[in-house]
């Protein structure tokens, strides 16, 4: 019969017209922004610099080794080294940034930098509302606002950040034992002899974290 | 599927005076290649599509690849005949100094083809041509009248690398416009420098544009 | 086959798009579609010559998003290139990634891990289903049908691409796959999401079709018009459903049987009039194809890691050489080449557009038909501008 088909399909619109007023499912949509969807934990958008501890400067874990800069796609990323040391969240010192900025105009959302990091310093955000009324400078990031805290991290993306936080602590232990090992042989050797007296010099690059001697892989590499 | 000995072997027994050579490919993928004379390839190329064994009817791939000129420097030992002051007396003596030369090795632009055959569903055979030099003599024969797929894909290796395919049915620019000069896809293109302002803080870009801007106020005139 | 016979006896020029003649009196009108026209998928224009109604030329244009992707990838490293390859065709992001992947894994020999050639297979049919259903509701959409079969397949991809925001972190610039493997490890919790998702779509496969396939209006425009023949099709490099719907037997899936098709069982659906209307049923008929092959990976999936452990993300260096690899892509082949010369940049690196390739035939198909015609069987070929113009 002519028409058959035409009325059979029309009959499904009908059956999902009313359908969706009883089933959740055949409703698929939301109203934003009034309503949202529950967070997804792998969800990346744009990348944001970790920092421990209360101080945003001093905690930054970037030591500004610039592999992400040297790695990003785009080349969004601008980093210039520090030329002193100072003491980062566990009182060790290192170089850091003294600028570190991210264009997000430019970003796009790859998570490269997330990947080759090998301090778990760069991480990616779930904001995406971020228009301004200022194209430039704007949508450039320095870093005081990319920086965010390790517990912000933890609220969004919690199972990746446990994991990320017991790695760190796994390596400090590493580092920490490597230390001690090396000042306890230091001391050994001072001990044994004592007329030659040389200072503990073998502990310092031991001390150094785990990551200091994957930078210097890294650097090699790249 | 016949190895590419065979097909070389087979494409030198249908087409006399083919000269078919194989490059090979050291990779894992172990994709060697047949180079055709690009005097007879539009032949070569028949054959290979209606050979019974062969029948590779489709073109999967054409492009270009481009290898700039190469300035090899090698050391030639020179025999110079020099007037030296030898027990007080002036003398000429034969002396060998070893001198590093510059030859400039001339490149070329390749296009190469992949081939498979859908009858038979083997593959790939990758045929290549060269043209004889980068700048003057850039002339190719198309395969396009025996593939068709060739047609867009020529068209854009004549576009992006200068290739010129001599009895392609409608050989125009593909993806750039017909005003465009140069070829972007060569080496040695260089990208134009008048950009708007760019909002990469860190980048070359910037200081190029500005010098762009000043040459062109010192000039009075805007292109 | 039939294909290959006879080739020779074909007279000069049988590969070419027919000279046609205005057969009236009067002034032909010249017309250019697009780059601004609704059912050009994006900036894309066709300079048609109108006899009337009747179209007797047609050239297509392209190149108004071309960025020249060719040229940034060798001058960036060969990771940094696989973000750009979700932006070809940017409805299938995975099967772009896959092909790349795959292509490097040539050049190098790398070795992929079981679970992560699974993996790919699972994202590459859900990826296969997001763009068969969405090309069907377009291509119903330039028929007139404005918006309802477009938003019941919209309602099943947004389904798919949730798991792959679930999995990848984005819903499609999903940069998932790797040289040697997949970037992250999928949890049980995601393969059961998958499962479920995969529960509800025969459901919509069976209201699709309802909603369609036997609509008088589709057929009537849609059957005999656009035909393509097949030693046509096969001599112009068209793949994918477009070459099936012209009854050719390729699928690459089952001629390469790259990463582990040869283990699943499917069948390859095949058109018989060469016409519009099998372009789309071959589309629906692989979507069904597609979730027997999601049952049985979902079925098996070992368990195990999804990176090889010799795989190197940073100071990737292949030895010279060269290597081409290709996929079934929902489109068409889609290949990639590279060429080595043991640097960190590929010295040259080539893709092979499934949707460049298959317009090649755009004018023979469109010869003789109505403007209107047009429009329809230029959404039968299924493009997206994102990978045409590269």
């Amino acid at each position: 019969m002519l028409g058959e088909g035409i009325l059979k399909g029309l009959g499904e619109t009908a059956r999902n017209f009313v359908g969706s007023y009883v089933s959740a499912e055949r409703l698929t949509t939301i109203q934003y922004p009034e309503e949202r969807i529950a967070p997804i934990e792998a969800t990346r958008d744009f990348p944001f610099l970790v920092y421990d501890g209360a101080d945003w400067e001093a905690g930054l874990r970037c030591v500004a080794c610039q592999i992400c800069e040297k790695e990003c796609p785009p080349k969004c990323i601008y980093i210039v080294k520090s030329t002193d040391k100072k003491p980062d969240a566990l009182g060790k010192l290192q170089i850091y940034p003294v600028r570190f900025d991210i264009d997000i105009s430019v970003c796009m959302s790859c998570q490269i930098c997330v990947e080759v990091c090998p301090f778990e310093a760069i991480k990616m955000d779930t904001q995406f509302e971020l228009s301004t009324t200022d194209r430039f400078g704007g949508l450039l990031y320095d870093r005081k606002e990319l920086a965010k805290s390790n517990e912000y991290y933890h609220s969004i993306h919690p199972i990746e950040a446990k994991k990320v936080d017991a790695h760190l602590a796994e390596e400090k232990m590493k580092a920490d034992a490597k230390a001690g090992a090396a000042a306890a042989a230091a001391a050994a050797k001072a001990a044994a002899a004592p007329v030659v007296a040389k200072p503990a010099v073998p502990a310092t690059p031991a001390a150094a974290p785990a990551g200091a001697t994957q930078r210097a892989e890294g650097e090699k590499q790249g | 599927m016949k190895t590419v000995e065979e097909i070389k072997a087979a494409i030198e027994a249908a087409v006399p005076g083919a000269g078919v050579e194989i490059v090979s490919n050291p990779s894992v993928s172990a994709q060697h290649s047949l180079r055709l004379k690009p005097g007879c390839a539009v032949a070569v190329a028949t054959f290979l599509r209606d050979d019974g064994d062969l029948s590779l009817d489709y073109l999967s791939n054409a492009t270009g690849v481009d290898w700039p000129d190469k300035e090899v420097a090698e050391k030639v030992k020179v025999t110079h005949t020099v007037t030296k002051t030898v027990d007080g007396r002036e003398q000429q003596v034969e002396e060998t100094v070893e001198e590093t030369r510059k030859r400039v090795v001339p490149g070329c632009i390749e296009a190469v083809y992949h081939l498979y055959s859908v009858a038979k569903g083997h593959g790939p055979v990758v045929i290549r041509m060269k043209t004889a030099n980068r700048r003057t003599q850039v002339e190719l024969p198309s395969l396009t009248p025996v593939w068709r797929s060739a047609e867009f894909q020529e068209r854009e290796i004549f576009d992006l690398f200068g290739i010129v395919f001599t009895g392609h049915p409608d050989l125009r620019r593909l993806l750039m416009w017909v005003e465009f000069k140069d070829h972007p896809m060569r080496r040695d293109y260089r990208e134009p420098d008048d950009f708007e302002y760019e909002p990469t803080a860190h980048d070359e870009v910037l200081k190029r544009a500005g010098e762009h801007r000043s040459r062109e106020q010192g000039h009075g005139n805007r292109e | 086959m039939a294909v290959a016979e006879n080739k020779t006896e074909k007279p000069e020029g049988w590969n070419r798009p027919p000279v046609m003649k205005p057969d009236g009196e009067g002034e032909l009108l010249e017309v250019a579609m697009g780059p601004h026209h609704p059912s050009t998928h994006g900036v894309f224009r066709m300079d048609v010559a109108l006899d009337g109604e009747r179209v007797i030329r047609l050239k297509p244009v392209f190149g108004y998003l071309h960025r020249n992707h060719e040229k940034i990838a060798e001058g960036i490293n060969y990771l940094g290139s696989m973000p750009f390859t979700d932006r070809l065709d940017y409805m299938c992001p995975l099967t772009n990634n896959w092909a790349y992947a795959l292509a490097v894994e040539k050049l190098t020999g790398q070795a992929v891990p079981e679970r992560a050639e699974y993996l790919r297979v699972i994202l590459g049919e859900l990826t296969r289903i997001v763009n068969h259903a969405s090309s069907i509701g377009f291509l119903i959409q330039e028929m007139g049908a404005s918006g309802t079969p477009l938003m019941y397949a919209f309602k099943e991809r947004e389904k798919i691409l949730d798991l792959f925001e679930e999995l990848t972190g984005a819903r499609m610039m999903c940069n998932y796959m790797r040289f040697g493997g997949c970037r992250v490890d999928a949890t049980p919790a995601w393969l059961d999401a998958v499962r479920k998702v995969l529960a509800g779509l025969p459901r919509f496969a069976d209201e699709f079709e309802n909603l369609l396939r036997g609509n008088e209006i589709l057929m009537a425009r849609t059957q005999g018009v656009g035909i393509l023949r097949p030693e046509l099709a096969v001599n112009a490099g068209v793949t994918g459903p477009m070459l099936r719907a012209s009854g050719i037997n390729y699928d690459i899936r089952k001629v390469d049987g790259y990463g582990l098709y040869n283990r699943f069982k499917f069948r390859v659906p095949l058109g018989e009039h060469w016409d519009v209307y099998d372009r789309f049923m071959i589309r629906l008929l692989e979507m069904r194809e597609s979730f027997g092959i999601l049952e049985q990976a979902l079925k098996d999936i070992p368990g195990g890691p999804v990176m090889d452990s010799k795989a190197k993300l940073r100071g990737f260096r292949p030895k010279p050489g060269e290597a081409y690899g290709r996929i079934e892509a929902p489109k068409g082949e889609l290949g990639f080449y590279l060429i080595s010369d043991g640097g960190p940049n590929p010295y040259r690196y080539r893709i092979r557009p499934p949707s460049l390739i298959n317009l090649t035939v755009l004018e023979d198909m469109c010869l003789g038909n109505n403007v209107a015609d047009v429009v329809l069987i230029f959404g039968s070929v299924d493009i997206v501008l994102g990978e045409v113009d590269r």
